[in-house]
């Protein structure tokens, strides 16, 4: 089996426009959650997300483009920009022929949907733009990222909810271990904050009005957010041979089905999730220093994560470090694993904890170092990164330092 | 519309059982109704009585709305229909 490792990362997402400004909020333990500002935000009861502001793609995209990418491709495409060219990697030949695009994402182009099924019901109008279906199909980023980048290998994109970025990941490793692929471009992007999208979420009244506090006594909720994040997987060898920067390496993973509930998390389900990708890994469970939660804010989430990390870990669940970005970005739901990976590289590379903000009571059912309110300098060797979705689907990865 | 009858139907609805079997002091857990037929009881009585209740799934507890039993609930809805019509 080879080993994998990551040597590009790229995101735009509400804490920043790229990879420094977000790792550099996360470690000012800034929140980039605010008012939300679309069409017809008045008709909602709940009015904050962590939206992208002062992204103005007509500055970016030519009007051409503009007709195919949705603003979930939009992300995708600035995050996938950044990675690319940080990794160095040009695509030709076998490398080329190999190497494919696995991305995560949930709901697609929901703007999309929003648009035209506005545009159709409300305004009355019986026609729509030729490019809707291409541009709002939930492989539209994946196919625009490949087209760009001359990527012909196996790409794809895997849609389970809230881990979907983390399946899209696991996959791509799994590629890339195996020998199938040298490299991959892996990750994931969201975009749902718009009227419909948040309608939507609003019906099952899981969402807070004022803040995301994950773990806090006094959590109320989860909050959207919005963006990508998209990441150059790359055999070890292959990387070292061509002198590539080496963030971190990716070690393992685990993927489970709670086959249980289709929105109530489960501890096993979770904890099982956890222990095959230390399992996968071959870490012994007191290596890990830090979890990047799956932590939502929601009180089932929040405390069934932490029994299914005490189950897991233990005496050393109360020595580790568990936080929730979530509080600083949102949840960017299909593509919020791939954000909070780059929380994972921030503690592995530069041995800094990205707090858990809004943190404000302690809860006894939450009783783990969340890392409250400030970052924290602590070098650790192994990290996890965690990803419960709705439909009992989870995933969880393991990074090394390098 | 009376409110009592109208929520009781909603709830029966939701339990998988008769208007008669679900009595004003039965509580949501004795109907067997779990969190999603919750939401999706409140989701039909806003809508059948075009208001808006209080409830947050996440801490039902914390809510300025009381759902601990049918009673409550008709209670609460009735105050809301009330000051909707004053």
């Amino acid at each position: 089996m080879n080993r994998v490792v990551i040597t590009g990362a790229g995101t735009i997402n509400a804490l920043g426009k790229n990879v420094p400004e977000t790792l550099e909020a996360m470690r000012e333990g800034r929140c980039g959650i605010a008012e939300l500002e679309f069409r017809d935000v008045d008709r909602l009861s709940i009015k904050i997300g962590g939206q992208v502001k002062g992204f103005e793609p007509e500055a970016i995209f030519n009007r051409q483009q503009l007709t195919l990418y949705d603003r979930f491709t939009q992300f995708t495409l600035m995050a996938a920009q950044e990675a690319i060219t940080q990794s160095g990697l040009t695509f030709g030949g076998e490398l080329a022929a190999t190497t494919g695009v696995v991305l995560g994402t949930a709901g697609g182009g929901v703007g999309t949907w929003d648009d035209n099924y506005r545009s159709v019901y409300e305004d009355g109008k019986n026609r729509v733009h030729p490019f809707v279906v291409p541009k709002l199909m939930n492989n539209a980023a994946a196919s625009h990222v490949s087209m760009q980048y001359n990527l012909k290998g196996p790409s794809f994109t895997v849609s389970t909810a809230c881990a979907s970025s983390n399946h899209a990941m696991s996959q791509a490793f799994a590629m890339v271990r195996s020998g199938m692929s040298k490299a991959m471009v892996t990750g994931g992007s969201e975009s749902m904050l718009c009227f419909g999208g948040v309608k939507a979420w609003e019906g099952l009244r899981v969402m807070s009005r004022d803040a995301c506090r994950p773990f806090s006594a006094n959590r109320n909720g989860m909050v959207q957010g919005e963006g990508a994040a998209i990441f150059v997987f790359e055999e070890f060898e292959h990387a070292r041979a061509r002198g590539a920067e080496i963030m971190a390496e990716v070690v393992g993973f685990a993927m489970t089905s709670d086959a249980s509930d289709i929105v109530m998390p489960s501890k096993q389900g979770a904890a099982r999730a956890i222990s095959g990708a230390l399992a996968d890994a071959r870490i012994p469970r007191d290596k890990i220093g830090y979890i990047n939660a799956h932590g939502t804010g929601t009180a089932a989430n929040d405390k069934t994560e932490c029994a299914a990390v005490a189950d897991v870990f233990g005496t050393h669940a109360d020595k580790l470090m568990i936080s929730s970005t979530k509080s600083m970005h949102g949840h960017l739901i299909g593509g919020t694993g791939a954000v909070e990976l780059l929380a994972c590289i921030m503690a592995l590379r530069d041995g800094v904890i990205a707090p858990t903000i809004g943190y404000e009571e302690p809860d006894p059912e939450c009783a783990l170092d969340v890392v409250p309110n400030e970052a924290r300098d602590v070098a650790v060797e192994y990290a996890l990164s965690n990803a419960f979705a709705f439909g009992g689907l989870n995933a969880v990865l393991a990074l090394r330092r390098v | 519309m009376d409110v009592e009858t109208k929520v009781r139907e909603i709830i029966a609805e939701q339990a998988l059982l008769d208007v008669d079997e679900v009595q004003m002091d039965s509580t949501l857990e004795s109907l067997g109704v779990d969190s999603l037929g919750l939401v999706e009881s409140i989701f039909a009585i806003e809508e059948a009585f075009d208001i808006n209740i209080p409830f947050n799934a996440n801490n039902p507890a914390e809510s300025d709305f009381d759902i601990s039993s049918v009673r409550s609930i008709v209670e609460g809805i009735q105050r809301l229909v009330d000051e909707k019509t004053s």
